[in-house]
């Protein structure tokens, strides 16, 4: 069986429409229809969070989600996140500067998920932040310096003195 | 050009931090990485590539009767499906060089002959047009195997593993001193019985090998790689009957190695053969339940273990038998975890006599393997219970205990009559009891056991522990750099080494900046690519910093030097009074003219320049940097842990991890790398285990069931990087920084946990499981 | 892990779904996907077909009528989270959220989805066990209700006809000022309790208490309300001892047992969440907690 159906949806802001296997989850298709290779796919089965996309804004595990069901709407990958002219997204940068990642598999799926809750919680606290990252395993941080860089980000995004 | 050789070493760096060594500078490998640009294994794509996809065992034990592929060839899109027919002229996947002998027997063919021997074992290949394709058709591959006997447990008698084989390839004897004597005259002797449950690296990117022949050059590539590229390279080579030249391996980004990845495994091998055969590219991405199966395990070992000791504490002797459960096959690695087990357990201690006997021994379960610390973070918990045990029995202060059996700085180096991975055993430098100082000092000791007494008395069930470990770094023999600056002043550093995400390139950087007087952020680094070096030792045994970080210096050092006598002449100065300063040749003075950018120097030494004329030109140079011996780090690990006495659920509160590590090229990145190291040794402390039922099918085999910690899990860490015992043995003092983190976490959290139950020697088994810790909770109910 | 092939469905209306379930052979229903999707990810689930209810109209949205709060079945478990009308009304599901799953699976979970696929320790099962909700069924004949105590019909298996779906959930809403508590235990945040215990109090003028649940998810095949505890606290003054009698109750359920937890172990936290959650609610009842 290889249904398949044409779908148009937003992806970073373009318009994109392609082909795709009704079974296709929307990481594969991410990745092998549109050539996004940014979201990573770590266990397809939804519990490692490596493949966490927006999906109108709301950060949502890729895997867990048909290429169909995205029809329609609005993702955003972390290829989506830095400003047109190159320049970092605050979280990125916080990335860099905290030393938040290593290997930076699981570095598209914090940053995404972090996103969404950093517009909803402008000022977290370490805690707060914690339990936000919970759903996304590092393997090789132990995540300390990932809640410093999004404690770093919060307050840039909240434009304070860093 | 300098050549390949190697000469003695450089100038030592002096003590503190350079221009760019020893500075938390922020990484080069991260800008493409935050913004989804990298290049992992599963995002490497070729036009006309198929996707491989293995049928794998269901069965622990059983004898293979029949596999019948038809239906699965049937399958519109699939376009070969592979049995052990198949690929019946690959030999089975080797060892790296031992001399443990006898091993060869027990090795694992490419796809299983005529038995299985684990959950998860491969036994046919289905190639087709797509991954999802590939799936459907491998379940249509129909298995029959006769089920047989599992072998779970590898403390029970050996069973046969073949026809006049047993279960027990080797075992693996060490020792010193007249042990028996030792016992004999001992005060009090102190016994244990300790085990360590298996669980592994479980990286998060899941494997992946991606092979293609091109056959305009006669070249087979396999991308994906990592680790060890140039012997994988030369064993893919051997065992396809190519010569190494044609056959190239190259690594992207890593999403993390732990002593797991970058092995050579079955399907590194069926990717590249189906590669040459079927004339397409070929790739094979795991999946999540195949990592958790078919990727190496490690750990699980259960040593009854005995201590002789004088009236003051001090070991007389230690005697220890203990079981490795290999799992079903002999793998890569041999029997090096034994071997890193035996030769390690001794750790910090002054120690008169030893004697062990490592039986390596083959269950049935997925073949295991190295993972961060290995050997060490086993041995460091069944040698630092049994100091806590001594403690115990003479009732001398766990701390005072250790502090009289540490090796004195004033014994340094320290040989033991031991050999660890061929390589004799010489504690380098330290100054054990400084650290063990400053630890406390730094965990506030004093202070806790006070607040513990408090907390105590209002009901609460706290304790706090403390474990010394000894780590291991720099395995020889040789590694090489090349640095070249090219005619734009660009310095290109290629490296034998490789990275699985650790920030190798960054640090890598740092010192050839340092050592030749440039920026470290405009180097580029090459690793992991077999076709810009011939030779390589890979990224394992925390030695990449040590060993190609040492031949960075030495490289650097001599294209500096060549660049100032190239200069010296044109600038009308003696080279000794030039110096290099973001890639300006100048006088050491401060005086900015005379001057030369190493780009005119480069222009100067290129083929076409008169000037080079009889001489191999450019501005660059090789060299090698060679160890006979390992360079050993070490450290302090304090825990303070809270039970809860209706759930017996261990909570860390506050965690230590006090490491000496001789130099920190990045302090930013040695933390780091302490800091996911201890969250790993977490893992095995309190979360992670491989379980099995008992017919050996295995029970963790999602994300779900294998408790990696998360956020919420972490504890309050604190890092202590002491660099009060450089190493003798390399130009920059530096020891590794990649176990340090994971080493003694088991051994310090089950201190704590006793502590806070009042029941000393109550924790014998790792993981400690909030169930086991309920019933020490009713033990101690009156 | 990818799934095997199904065709793909995404009617638009309830009739429609209803009539596309009457007439396919082996179709699942797709809502939240947050467990469906693993579990066709490991094709331990291979249905011919797969109907989508994302696109269905009508089937989400949060009201409070009458005393009675009412979820449409394919209401994202952050929207409860998030609602404050819930969190004034029926504070016991906020609390239980914070324990379900994580900020992403949140956003794409739906009540609904939590209910039919009846997780023995799902914690919306177990709140709509405590609070005695009402599951509001739609068929090929109409809709019905089917009370929570007579929905799961053994592991893992909703009493619903193969040509039926879930709509909504109705729960009856507890005094104002009643006390509740939801309390579990994980080996780590977010993933599916190993017990999780529910306790909801009322107290009348003098102290006394005049209504209590009592429910233990991750104990039973599916969430059971622990009646026995219920009896032993009505009418009585709220003291430790009494909340530690009730919790006793407990102990003597028979369990599950599985690779993350003994049978024996199950009992254990089963009155231990049991008497904390009682406290709590006590607590909460007086005003001595928020």
């Amino acid at each position: 069986m290889s249904e398949t159906r044409r779908i148009t949806l937003i992806v970073n802001g373009e318009h994109r429409e392609a082909e795709t296997p009704v079974r296709q989850h929307l990481a594969d298709f991410l990745r092998g229809t549109l050539g996004l290779t940014g979201t990573h796919v770590g266990c397809e089965h939804g519990v490692c969070g490596a493949c966490t996309v927006l999906v109108d804004g709301h950060a949502v595990r890729a895997c867990l989600m048909l290429a169909v069901q995205a029809a329609g709407h609005e993702v955003t990958t972390v290829e989506g996140l830095s400003l047109a002219d190159g320049t970092l997204h605050p979280l990125q940068q916080a990335f860099c500067d905290h030393h938040g990642l290593q290997c930076g598999f699981c570095t598209p799926g914090m940053l995404t998920t972090l996103v969404e809750f950093l517009a909803e919680h402008p000022a977290p606290s370490e805690e707060e932040v914690r339990l936000a990252i919970s759903g996304n395993i590092c393997r090789c941080t132990g995540y300390d310096s990932i809640v410093a860089a999004a404690l770093a980000a919060a307050r840039a995004l909240r434009g304070d003195a860093a | 050009m300098d050549g390949t050789t190697h000469g003695p070493d450089d100038a030592r760096m002096a003590a503190g931090p350079g221009e760019a060594v020893g500075r938390a500078v922020t990484r080069l490998e991260d800008p493409p990485l935050v913004r989804g640009r990298g290049l992992f294994a599963a995002d490497v794509n070729f036009p006309r590539q198929i996707h491989m996809r293995v049928v794998r065992a269901e069965l622990a034990h059983g004898l293979l009767r029949s596999v019948d592929a038809t239906a699965a060839r049937a399958l519109p899109g699939v376009v070969a499906v592979w049995t052990s027919a198949d690929v019946a002229e690959i030999p089975s996947i080797p060892f790296r060089a031992t001399k443990v002998q006898g091993l060869e027997p027990y090795c694992q063919p490419v796809l299983a002959r005529d038995r299985v021997r684990y959950v998860g074992e491969p036994i046919a290949a289905v190639f087709a047009e797509d991954a999802y394709l590939a799936e459907d058709a491998a379940d249509l591959v129909a298995v029959d195997i006769e089920p047989l006997p599992a072998v779970l447990d590898a403390a029970a008698p050996p069973a046969e593993f073949a026809p006049g084989l047993h279960t027990e390839p080797t075992i693996v004897r060490k020792g010193f001193g007249d042990v028996d004597a030792a016992f004999a005259m001992a005060h009090a002797v102190i016994e244990l019985d300790l085990s360590v449950g298996r669980h592994s690296g479980v990286p998060l990117e899941t494997r992946g090998a991606i092979a293609r022949y091109d056959a305009a050059r006669d070249l087979l590539e396999l991308h994906g790689a990592a680790k060890k590229q140039h012997w994988n390279r030369d064993e893919i080579a051997r065992l396809l009957g190519r010569p190494p030249s044609s056959v190239h391996l190259f690594e992207g980004h890593v999403g993390g190695g732990f002593g797991v990845r970058g092995e050579l495994y079955p399907e590194d091998l069926l990717a590249c053969a189906a590669a040459l055969r079927l004339d397409r590219p070929v790739k094979w991405i795991e999946d999540r339940r195949e990592n958790f199966l078919a990727t190496n395990h490690s750990r699980q070992q259960r040593h009854r273990i005995r201590a002789a000791v004088d009236a003051e504490g001090r070991l007389l002797a230690i005697d220890d038998v203990f079981f490795h459960d290999q799992g079903a096959y002999v793998r890569t690695h041999g029997a090096r975890v034994v071997d890193l087990a035996a030769g390690m357990l001794p750790g910090p201690y002054r120690l008169p006599a030893y004697r062990v006997a490592g039986h390596f021994r083959l269950t049935n379960k997925t073949p295991a393997a190295t993972y961060r610390a290995p050997g060490r973070y086993e041995t460091t918990f069944v040698r630092e219970r049994l100091m806590d045990a001594i403690a115990t029995r003479l009732a001398i202060d766990p701390i005072e205990l250790r502090r009289r059996n540490l090796v004195a700085t004033a014994e340094m180096p320290y040989p033991r009559p031991l050999d660890v991975l061929g390589s004799d055993v010489v504690l380098d430098s330290g100054d054990y009891a400084k650290l063990l100082d400053q630890a406390l000092d730094r965990f506030g000791w004093k202070a806790l056991r006070e607040s513990i007494a408090a907390r105590r008395a209002s009901g609460e069930c706290v304790g706090a522990g403390l474990a010394f470990f000894v780590e291991k770094s720099g395995l020889g023999p040789s590694d090489g750099v090349r640095i070249t600056v090219d005619h734009t002043g660009t310095v290109e550093l290629v490296s034998g080494a490789a990275s699985v995400g650790q920030g190798v390139d960054t640090v890598l950087a740092q010192i050839c900046a340092e050592a030749l007087g440039v920026g470290y952020s405009g180097i580029r680094v090459v690793r992991g690519r077999t076709d810009r070096i011939e030779f390589g030792n890979g990224a394992h045994a925390s030695r990449v910093t040590v060993m190609s970080g040492s031949a960075t210096w030495q490289a650097a050092q001599a294209v500096r030097a060549m660049a100032l006598e190239t200069a010296a002449p044109l600038l009308q100065l003696s080279p000794e009074v030039l110096t290099i300063r973001d890639g300006i040749v100048q006088r050491k003075d401060g005086a900015t003219e005379p001057s030369m950018t190493l780009a005119e120097i480069a222009r100067q030494m290129g083929p076409n320049s008169p000037a080079m004329r009889g001489r191999t030109p450019g501005l660059t140079a090789e060299k090698w940097f060679w160890s006979d011996h390992m360079t050993y780090p070490y450290g302090v690990h304090c825990a303070l842990v809270c039970i809860d006495r209706g759930t017996g659920a261990v909570k860390v509160e506050r965690y230590l991890v006090a490491n000496d590590i001789g130099r920190a090229i990045n302090p930013m990145l040695v933390e780091g790398q302490i800091a996911g190291g201890f969250a790993q040794g977490l893992g095995g402390a309190l979360y992670e285990e491989f379980r099995y039922d008992e017919t050996g099918q295995p029970l963790s085999t999602t994300f779900a069931d294998y408790l990696i910690p998360t956020a919420t899990e972490m504890p309050a860490l604190d890092v202590l990087i002491a660099e009060d015992a450089p190493s003798p043995l390399n130009p920059l003092g530096i020891k590794g920084a990649g176990e340090g983190g994971t080493n003694a976490v088991g051994a310090a959290i089950a201190a704590a946990v006793d502590d806070a139950l009042g029941q000393p020697g109550a924790v014998t088994t790792l993981p400690i499981l909030p169930g086991t810790v309920m019933r020490l909770l009713d033990r101690a109910a009156p | 892990m990818k799934p095997a092939g199904f065709a793909y469905h995404d009617p638009q209306t309830v009739a429609e779904a209803v009539a596309l379930l009457g007439r396919l052979e082996n179709a699942r229903l797709l809502a939240g996907g947050q467990s469906l999707m693993p579990m066709l990810a490991m094709r331990v689930a291979f249905p011919d077909h797969l109907i989508d209810l994302n696109r269905v109209e009508g089937l989400d949205g949060i009201t409070v009528e009458q005393g009675v709060l009412r979820i449409g079945a394919m209401t994202r478990q952050r929207s409860i989270e998030r609602s404050a009308a819930i969190r004034e009304a029926c504070p016991l599901m906020t609390e239980a959220l914070t324990h379900v799953g994580h900020l992403q699976t949140r956003n794409r979970g739906t009540i609904g989805g939590s209910l039919c696929h009846l997780d023995p320790s799902a914690e919306l099962v177990t709140v709509a066990a405590a609070l005695d909700a009402t599951i509001e069924v739609a068929g090929p004949e109409g809709q019905r209700d089917v009370a929570i105590a007579d929905f799961p019909l053994g592991f893992m298996t909703p009493a619903l006809a193969p040509e039926e779906m879930v709509v909504a959930i109705r729960i009856p809403l507890w005094p104002r000022e009643h006390g509740y508590s939801f309390m579990e235990f994980a080996r780590r945040h977010g993933d599916y309790a190993i017990v999780s215990a529910a306790a909801l109090l009322v107290l009348d003028s003098a102290g006394r208490i005049a209504r209590a649940s009592v429910t233990l998810g991750g104990v039973g095949a599916a969430p059971l309300r622990v009646t026995t505890a219920e009896t032993a606290l009505v009418g009585e003054a709220p003291t430790p001892a009494l909340f530690r009698a009730a919790a006793a109750c407990c102990e003597g359920i028979e369990a599950m047992e599985d690779p993350q937890a003994p049978a024996w172990y199950r009992q254990r936290l089963a009155a231990v969440l049991t008497r904390r959650a009682l406290e709590r609610a006590w607590a909460r009842a007086t005003g001595e907690a928020a």
